[in-house]
């Protein structure tokens, strides 16, 4: 036994002419978290109803526990799966939804009751049992869903934007909840979501996609903090990272007149001269009062207090940045103020080929 | 009270809900065409139950209109069990046993095959599966005329011609396009991952079906049943072509009777006897109109 639960190989999906995924390869590991990320119509629910045996691939392996399941019935995979439209029989009561998959293996009574009371205590959905799902609120509905996949005892659990649905706070709940189930049960977890905060939460790691091919496949520390490329850089971090358009010569980053230091810049090629883009976070730009080594001036176009922080926009040298600050600082609308930013923390990509330097 | 009564006094010009007229040109002219249609509809079918409970010299005077000066149901009783067609003489009861017979399997078996249809034509897409459908389809507008002769001859290849199985195949048949069409796009309004999670649930084919999809699918069936008691009970065209005199179907006695060219014309029999073959979808209207709506409504949106 290798310590690898799902292992995709070389996996194509087109229907008809449109390719959907391409040539993939991805192993994930036993225990593993992982999530799909990625904006819609990017494969991510393609590749999660591929390794269900839902969708036929057109090419490539699919193993699930060293066993080839290309050809296997969903059934016969070891799987669950959660739906984002939780996709309860609506004719049966909650006991009936978590005993249909157990009854359909033909298993004894006594073990049927035994799982649905385990899930149940698990979920908390000890009460809502007798009832049927047309009774139950968006939260209680996911969970019946949940536990549906729980019951099968299975070691792959499969969720396709479980939490899609519903209003803000609950799915902050029920975020935490998963991690802690994930925590308890310890099985491998395929997550997809279009959420960077479910994706940043729940992972342990992330897979970036766009277009049928993952762009970058990492821990969500460093999807945030060095992004493979521009697109994954503008697609994690909300509000978006900020892109300056320059040149650079050594490690000094120059936009019009004025130039910054890169020094101490975690690279991944190493840098090299010629126009880039230089990528910074929000959360990693500093606005001060006076001009000094390495600021460049902006004048304040917006302050957006948000409660706990504010975001402030600022236009320098015709290019927008936005920087977050604290709550308590204020800046007036048009006056002029000096950017300085974290180089160890940016990020430099090449014009052309947009990946990182 | 002080306050409320001042408050009262500060709104002044309209307020509250906007009041409407009774008598506004709008409603009259709603309500009077209304009225006009429901005449329209309603005063055959008062003529012909006047008609039915009067004797015949009363029919013989001629007012139709007016109301019954003795009510008999003679002309009922008559209708029913002695009113001659050819050479039987025991009335419409012979052919509504017949219509009964051909009914009900013919309802049910088009209405299995149908859903089936319909289930598999939008769950388990096959190869060909969207031109088989279109195929289908294309079957519900060519007219049935063009297809008897051909009919006859292949049931009576295969030795069915002039039986009751006969007809109920042909009624299970024509009834194919539009039940198919009708289960089918009721079916792609059920959500697809209800499927999904049944398949992940280890449900197979007949599984999904039976206790998936039917148990959600009650007002398409009840569409479906009063689309077919209706159609089949209703048809004459192949209840004359497809059986023998002994077999005939209610709707093609009633031609008989009606019809018949011997003899005084028993206008009170004929009205008592149509009264009776039009009680089966009369029945089956009132019964299920609410959902009959309900259930094409929800069949109709998706295509």
């Amino acid at each position: 036994m290798s310590d690898v639960s799902i292992d995709i190989k070389e996996l194509s999906l087109s229907f008809g002419a449109t390719e959907v995924l391409k040539k993939m390869d991805l192993a994930i590991g036993k225990g593993e978290f992982l999530v799909l990320l990625g904006p819609s119509g990017c494969g991510k629910s393609t590749l999660l109803n591929c390794i269900a045996g839902l969708l036929d691939a057109t090419d490539g392996q699919i193993f699930i526990n060293d066993k080839n399941v290309t050809w296997a019935e969903p059934k016969d995979r070891g799987i669950g799966m959660v739906f984002q439209s939780y996709a309860l029989y609506p004719q049966m009561t909650v006991r009936g939804n978590l005993s249909f998959g157990l009854k359909n293996q033909r298993m004894a009574k006594a073990d049927i009751e035994k799982r649905v009371a385990r899930a149940a205590e698990i979920l908390q959905i000890g009460p809502l049992l007798d009832r049927k799902p047309a009774a139950l609120s968006g939260g209680q509905r996911q969970r019946v869903a949940i536990g549906r996949a729980l019951v099968r005892d299975v070691d792959v659990f499969l969720f396709d934007e479980p939490l899609s649905n519903l209003d803000a706070k609950l799915r902050s709940e029920l975020r935490v909840e998963l991690k802690r189930l994930h925590n308890r049960l310890q099985n491998t977890m395929v997550y997809v979501t279009h959420d960077q905060i479910e994706a940043l939460t729940l992972a342990d790691r992330i897979a970036v996609m766009r277009g049928g091919i993952i762009q970058q496949l990492a821990s969500p520390h460093v999807i945030f903090n060095k992004p493979s490329n521009l697109f994954v850089a503008g697609f994690i971090g909300s509000p978006a990272m900020n892109m300056l358009n320059g040149t650079l010569s050594g490690t000094n980053f120059s936009l019009g007149s004025e130039t910054v230091s890169l020094v101490g810049y975690d690279a991944n090629v190493g840098l090299q001269d010629g126009t880039c883009i230089l990528g910074v976070r929000p959360e990693h730009t500093k606005i001060h009062q006076e001009a000094g080594e390495g600021r460049f001036v902006a004048t304040v176009d917006i302050d957006e207090p948000m409660g706990s922080d504010s975001l402030i926009w600022l236009s320098c040298q015709g290019q927008t940045v936005s920087v977050r600050t604290g709550a308590e600082e204020h800046y007036k609308i048009g006056s002029e103020v000096y950017l300085s930013f974290d180089a160890s923390r940016a990020s430099v990509f090449d014009v052309k080929t947009e990946q990182r330097m | 009270m002080v306050d409320a009564t001042a408050s009262n006094t500060e709104l002044s010009g309209p307020r509250g809900r906007k009041p409407r007229r009774a008598l506004s040109r709008r409603n009259i002219i709603i309500y009077g065409l209304l009225g006009m249609f429901c005449l329209y509809y309603a005063l055959p079918l008062y003529v012909m139950i006047v008609t039915s409970l009067k004797g015949m010299p009363e029919v013989r005077l001629g007012n139709i209109f007016s109301p019954p000066v003795e009510i008999t149901f003679e002309p009922w009783v008559k209708a029913w069990s002695e009113a001659c067609t050819g050479l039987n003489c025991d009335g419409l009861s012979r052919g509504f046993w017949n219509s009964v017979q051909i009914l009900v399997p013919s309802v049910i078996l088009s209405i299995a095959v149908a859903s089936v249809n319909g289930y598999a034509l939008i769950n388990w897409k096959f190869k060909g599966s969207d031109i088989f459908f279109t195929i289908l389809i294309f079957g519900s507008f060519i007219p049935y005329q063009v297809m008897l002769y051909p009919i006859v001859i292949m049931l009576r290849e295969a030795g069915i011609y002039g039986t009751l199985w006969g007809l109920i195949l042909v009624h299970t048949v024509f009834g194919m396009p539009i039940l198919t069409l009708l289960f089918r796009n009721y079916f792609s309004s059920l959500p697809e991952e209800l499927f999904k999670a049944a398949r992940v649930d280890g449900a197979g084919f007949w599984g999904i079906y039976f206790r998936i999809m039917i148990p959600m699918s009650l007002p398409i069936f009840v569409v479906a049943m009063i689309l077919q008691v209706t159609g089949i009970w209703n048809d004459f065209l192949f209840g004359v072509v497809f059986t023998k005199p002994d077999l005939y179907p209610m709707t093609v006695q009633l031609n008989n009777i009606v019809n018949s060219v011997q003899g005084v014309k028993e206008y009170n029999v004929n009205m008592a006897a149509t009264m009776i073959t039009g009680i089966v979808p009369l029945v089956v209207y009132f019964v299920s109109g609410r959902l009959f709506v309900r259930g094409i409504a929800a069949g109709a949106v998706k295509g």
